[in-house]
């Protein structure tokens, strides 16, 4: 048996969460204020994810840049390959926010999205 | 001079001064001006581009400009009047502002009410005064935020960043994802300044050292930094000899922490709290100087941008008040002790619910934070200054006092 404690990350109640592990399987979780909280320790513990909120180069803009973020999570190991994979994108206004401007990002079924509006 | 009366004057264009100027319109209130220094609204959300705000307002995780944005989208729905490029260079007692812009020059106007929702300031290396030589490469955490994010610069290659508040944590992630080398937090403090949560996914996640109890005690470097010098620290903050070491570096971050923005406030004889850095209100977010009124991180700085929306949406509830003569005698004191550092109302009337904000003083574990006067007691399992409580009070709870509510964390047994 194996005591873990976890901050939960999900919202800035960052909830204090403990666990108790056998061999990676969970026997118990305590500690979260909402059901998320449980959600996140047991895919914290399986396969770690993050939303990945970043900027994408615009061209034929005033503005440098257009913040964005992946509609869904991603895996964890992959946000650098991410990142790397958006510094060759450009994209052009106008934008408006939730416009999907990365589809499929990476093969992982999250797109990129835009976070702000752009005008022309 | 040209000079003109209007109902309501909201100093600010960032979150605290839109979601006032939003609530106060849909009060009915009509003859409203945001007054915002920046060419554009939205204050400093619209650099915040990573995600967290909104869960307690919106019931959904938004960043920051989405959030902002939702409020923007309102202003200009309701043709609420926002002058831009604007300063407001003079306030006094008598509800009258001067500001000055490109466009009308210089332009008196006289306000039944007045929102202070002018935000906060970085601390700068000046005012901790970093020791060494003062080559290029040292910004605070919200420039380099907003050289990254905005602008579209890195500042650097190789970062320290002193201070282990939100922006500074949320900045290391930020210049590990653009590809830069965070070799350390620094912290002074025994415990981290931000949120456990940023902590976690910030740091931890991309194996970034946090060291707590460490300060640097010299820059190096002629035209641009070469390096820091670090050192332990005692309890009293006091470097500790014989504990130096030297980090090779090209840029210094600073994230330690941010200042409540009082200087014109301060003209119109609005009283400070030493504690907040912000004024004294009560639980309208009314100053001392009747008919204005003070929110968001310009009356204290607040974890989250969902507080300081509700408690400007209080601010402009009074305001509206105000105006109608409806604000009650607030004849019951808010004070504390000293496991707590502030309270946000100090003065409230009993005739209606309240929020206060709290920040303890030190962390602790299983307590009880009690009212005496009305008998209420509420158990956390963990506080710490870093995470501040909010809580809210029925008008029929605070009614079981007459003239005092004393707030005060006590040390539950196991």
């Amino acid at each position: 048996m194996k005591k873990k404690s976890f901050n939960c990350i999900l919202c800035p109640l960052s909830c204090r969460i403990k666990v108790i592990l056998d061999n990676n399987t969970i026997k118990s979780i305590k500690g979260y204020k909402c059901p998320r909280g449980k959600e996140y320790i047991i895919q914290e513990i399986t396969n770690p994810v993050r939303i990945l909120t970043t900027t994408i180069r615009l061209v034929d803009s005033k503005q440098k840049l257009v913040s964005v973020k992946t509609d869904k999570p991603i895996p964890k190991n992959l946000l650098l390959d991410a990142m790397n994979y958006l510094a060759q994108i450009e994209v052009r206004p106008p934008i408006e926010i939730g416009q999907i401007l990365v589809e499929n990002l990476l093969d992982t079924g999250a797109n990129i999205i835009a976070t702000t509006k752009i005008e022309r | 001079m040209k000079t003109r009366t209007i109902d309501l004057a909201i100093i600010g264009g960032g979150p605290a001064g839109l979601a006032a100027a939003v609530r106060a319109y849909e009060l009915g209130l009509r003859d409203i001006i945001v007054f915002e220094r920046d060419n554009r609204l939205g204050g400093i959300l619209p650099q915040c581009i990573h995600n967290g705000f909104g869960l307690h307002y919106f019931g959904e995780e938004l960043t920051g400009p989405e959030f902002v944005f939702r409020f923007i989208d309102k202003i200009k729905k309701y043709n609420i009047e926002t002058q831009l490029n604007t300063m407001v260079i003079e306030v006094n007692k008598n509800h009258e502002l001067i500001t000055v812009n490109a466009y009308e020059g210089i332009v008196k106007y006289k306000s039944k009410a007045i929102i202070f929702a002018v935000g906060c300031r970085e601390r700068t290396r000046s005012a901790i005064q970093i020791p060494g030589s003062r080559p290029a490469g040292i910004y605070t955490a919200g420039t380099a935020q907003r050289m990254i994010n905005i602008e579209g610069y890195l500042p650097g290659k190789e970062i320290v960043i002193l201070g282990s508040g939100d922006v500074g944590l949320i900045m290391a992630r930020r210049f590990t994802l653009e590809g830069a080398k965070v070799k350390a937090v620094l912290e002074i403090m025994k415990y981290p300044g931000g949120l456990a949560r940023n902590v976690s996914q910030c740091l931890e996640d991309f194996d970034i050292p946090l060291l707590l109890q460490h300060t640097i005690v010299n820059i190096e470097g002629k035209d641009r930094v070469k390096s820091v010098t670090i050192a332990k620290v005692d309890d009293s903050w006091n470097p500790i000899p014989n504990t130096e070491q030297k980090i090779s570096c090209d840029t210094v971050i600073l994230s330690v922490g941010l200042i409540p923005e009082n200087e014109l406030a301060s003209q119109a004889n609005v009283e400070i709290n030493h504690a907040t850095g912000g004024a004294f209100v009560n639980e309208w977010m009314e100053t001392n100087a009747p008919g204005i009124f003070e929110c968001g991180n310009a009356l204290a700085v607040f974890d989250l941008v969902d507080y300081v929306v509700q408690n400007a949406e209080r601010a402009a509830e009074g305001a509206y008040k105000y105006i109608h003569n409806e604000i009650p005698s607030q004849k019951i004191k808010v004070t504390h002790d000293e496991t707590i550092r502030f309270v946000i109302p100090n003065r409230v009337s009993g005739n209606h619910s309240n929020r206060f904000y709290l920040r303890v003083t030190k962390p602790m574990e299983n307590v009880i934070l009690e009212i005496p006067e009305i008998s209420l007691k509420v158990r956390y399992e963990h506080v710490t200054p870093s995470e501040m409580i909010s809580i809210k009070l029925r008008d029929r709870i605070i009614q079981r006092t007459e003239n005092k509510l004393t707030f005060k964390i006590i040390k539950q047994e196991e």
